[in-house]
């Protein structure tokens, strides 16, 4: 059974109705349990639950430096391309938004990895919008090539694509995925979605089972927090993990919790999620998989990624910087504004005053 | 509402399956049976002893019990296909207990050979109930071959030592879907209680009847047990503070 | 003419049956289960088997078992 028809049997379910019936007794039943179930994470993620908050934050910690350790990896994103073919209302790349398009050129790439290893990173996460034309798998597949040079693993963050393309990839040296579904909500995703490749739910949707089945090592789901009610939608981002941890039991699964940030176009997120939510997202989700990653990239404010590093984060960006060949001094538009704007020397001396250690290279392929 | 649960299409009220070999008479079989309240009773095939007439184990196992042959005597997953397609044939329904063992130091189950007979059998219409070493990767390949149930060995067969695989069986009952019975060493009625409340779908119990003092009183304290130990774990148990509090919060800095 | 019954060798008279033998050996004809050749036989079919030589015969019955 896909995720897609795994989320489909929750349709109709009443939400409003589950969190109003939760109890602080029902969060306290799901905090004494080691395995969780949905409705156990559901619960944790309900309003009621914000009482428990320090409870949920000292098991959650306890479980992180238990399963993990106290270490961050550390790793930097690498913008390829920004042409794309969607129109996805929220996002600074769309289509019908005027900027200065731009793809890099072999040199490029070469010129941006060195400043980015000379930093020590050996993670790096590579990007790029929706455009076949522009940004073939054959184009991603000779950038990695380039890159394997510089850096132990590649995780792409790109348009969906069939398993064979994913094998190719990985054959290339690819070893993770990031995608985001943006929006589990079906109707809200038609929405936001208008026009582009992107408006088919079921495919995006269903890539890192293509992906995992193809041999992908690491794959990392969210839905963007501000589009949709943040509690569904971290809801099925844990089932998500869940399922994908289920049924591809040698994947290391993670998630990100990404807020929406300023960007290009001014769309206004639907839903405020604040500090206390996410918080409350990050615990739930590390209760309910203890070995599930947490990614915190740098749409988060130093001050607040300081205290996220004791509440579940297993993985930070640094050094950050979301436009093109922006790093080796090219001016173009950012994806997104970042908000902490730390280089990567800075993010380690954080982590060590926390009494933690940054991991830049986490593991190789021999 | 009755707590029941569904193996091979067959709703069940009882948790508590029990093995027939060890009675010192099989006239204490169907009173053992009845006292316990078993719905599945497990038998095993063999050959006759021609110097020796035997009784026929299936008139003391009363009719409205779904009767479970076992394979055991198999020591490869073919020995096992032929020894559930007999009991079949020989009129025993299609439920069956797959036990292949080649080990003759702790009897314990080949796992390997295990999946291979439960694939077999389950395809050809079988209710499938292999009997396993707890680990977690067999138990999903035994579940996607189509086992209709996982049967973890709480300890080895015969030893009573209770249930010593604790860890590992609770990871089965944790992820796997499909019902987990805790099958052989269970010793007391307490042990098979911890087995439910950990939440085991059921329990197999042979030998610790079998062998009690009195094995019919033994038979009527492990259904109790049984029955106690899931309730305990329908009721949830109540909250255990693992931790002292500490004083400086994670969360202090929160103010929105 | 040799058989195998139950795994052991056994010297018949020609022409012997399968529901000859188990009458022979005084087995409760109700209680037990026989494969001939690796396939189950019927009771109704014993009478109509006459064994040859090299046949494998098991005479199998149920008996407690965990």
């Amino acid at each position: 059974m896909s995720f897609y028809e795994v989320r489909k049997e929750y349709a109709g379910f009443d939400f409003k109705g589950f969190f109003a019936g939760v109890t602080v007794d029902r969060v306290k039943r799901a905090l004494s349990k080691s395995r969780l179930t949905e409705w156990d994470y559901l619960a944790l993620l309900s309003p009621a639950a914000e009482e428990c908050l320090e409870e949920m934050a000292r098991k959650a910690h306890r479980l992180t430096v238990q399963h993990f350790g106290r270490v961050i990896l550390l790793y930097t994103p690498l913008y390829l391309a920004n042409y794309c073919v969607n129109r996805c209302v929220y996002c600074g790349f769309k289509a019908n938004n005027r900027l200065e398009r731009k793809k890099l050129t072999p040199a490029e790439v070469e010129r941006e990895a060195g400043i980015i290893a000379a930093t020590g990173l050996k993670h790096i996460l590579i990007l790029t919008g929706e455009s076949r034309r522009h940004s073939p798998v054959s184009y991603i597949r000779e950038c990695v090539k380039i890159l394997k040079k510089y850096f132990t693993s590649i995780s792409i963050e790109i348009y969906p694509l069939e398993e064979s393309e994913y094998a190719e990839l990985i054959a290339a040296g690819v070893d993770g995925l990031t995608i985001y579904q943006e929006v589990y909500d079906e109707e809200v995703y038609a929405e936001l979605h208008p026009a582009g490749p992107k408006r088919n739910y079921r495919y995006r949707l269903e890539a890192p089972e293509r992906a995992c089945r193809a041999g992908m090592r690491t794959v990392n789901v969210g839905a963007l927090l501000g589009l949709h009610d943040w509690r569904t939608e971290a809801f099925f981002t844990g089932l998500h993990a869940s399922y994908l941890q289920d049924t591809f039991p040698d994947v290391e699964v993670s998630i990100s919790p990404p807020r929406m940030r300023p960007q290009l176009g001014g769309f206004q997120p639907r839903v405020k999620v604040n500090d206390k939510d996410l918080v409350q997202y990050m615990l739930a989700f590390r209760l309910y998989m203890p070995r599930g990653g947490i990614t915190i990239s740098t749409r988060e404010r130093a001050e607040l990624r300081d205290h996220l590093v004791r509440l579940g984060a297993t993985k930070m960006s640094a050094g950050s910087c979301t436009a093109v060949g922006g790093r080796s001094g090219h001016e173009s538009t950012g994806q997104f504004e970042i908000s902490d704007g730390r280089s990567v020397a800075e993010m380690a001396r954080m982590l060590y005053d926390q009494g933690y250690q940054p991991v830049y290279k986490d593991w190789q392929m021999i | 509402m009755e707590d029941t649960f569904k193996i091979g299409g067959r709703e069940l009220t009882s948790r508590l399956f029990l093995g027939t070999g060890k009675f010192s008479s099989n006239r204490l079989i169907p009173e053992a049976v009845r006292a316990s309240g078993a719905q599945v009773v497990t038998v095993a095939l063999r050959r006759i002893d021609l110097e020796y007439e035997e009784e026929n184990i299936a008139a003391y196992v009363p009719k409205d019990c779904i009767l479970m042959p076992n394979t055991s005597g198999a020591r490869n997953a073919q020995e096992a296909v032929r020894i559930a397609r007999l009991a079949r044939a020989a009129g025993c329904g299609n439920w069956v207990k797959i036990e292949v063992i080649t080990d003759n130091r702790y009897l314990l189950p080949d796992n390997y050979e295990t999946i291979k007979a439960t694939e077999i059998l389950a395809a050809e219409g079988f209710v499938v109930l292999p009997y396993m070493s707890p680990d977690l990767m067999v138990a999903k390949k035994l579940a996607e071959a189509g086992a209709a149930a996982v049967m973890p060995l709480g300890a080895p067969i015969g030893s009573n030592r209770g249930l010593r695989t604790k860890e590992l069986v609770r990871i089965l009952i944790d992820e796997i879907p499909l019902p987990i019975i805790v099958d052989a060493g269970l010793g007391r009625p307490s042990e098979a209680a911890e087995a439910m409340e950990m939440g085991a779908a059921a329990v197999l119990v042979n030998t610790a009847i079998a062998t009690a003092g009195d094995p019919v009183a033994m038979a009527r304290a492990f259904g109790l047990a049984v029955k106690a130990g899931r309730l305990a774990y329908l009721a949830g148990p109540g909250e255990t503070q693992e931790y002292a509090r500490a004083s400086s919060p994670l969360t202090g800095f929160l103010r929105d | 003419m040799k058989i195998i019954l139950n795994g052991r060798e056994e010297v018949l008279e020609e022409g012997m049956t399968v529901a000859g033998l188990v009458a022979l050996k005084g087995v409760n004809p109700d209680a037990v289960i026989v494969e001939y050749n690796y396939s189950l036989v019927k009771k109704e079919d014993w009478a109509g088997i006459t064994l040859k030589e090299n046949d494998r015969l098991e005479i199998l019955r149920f008996v407690g078992g965990g």
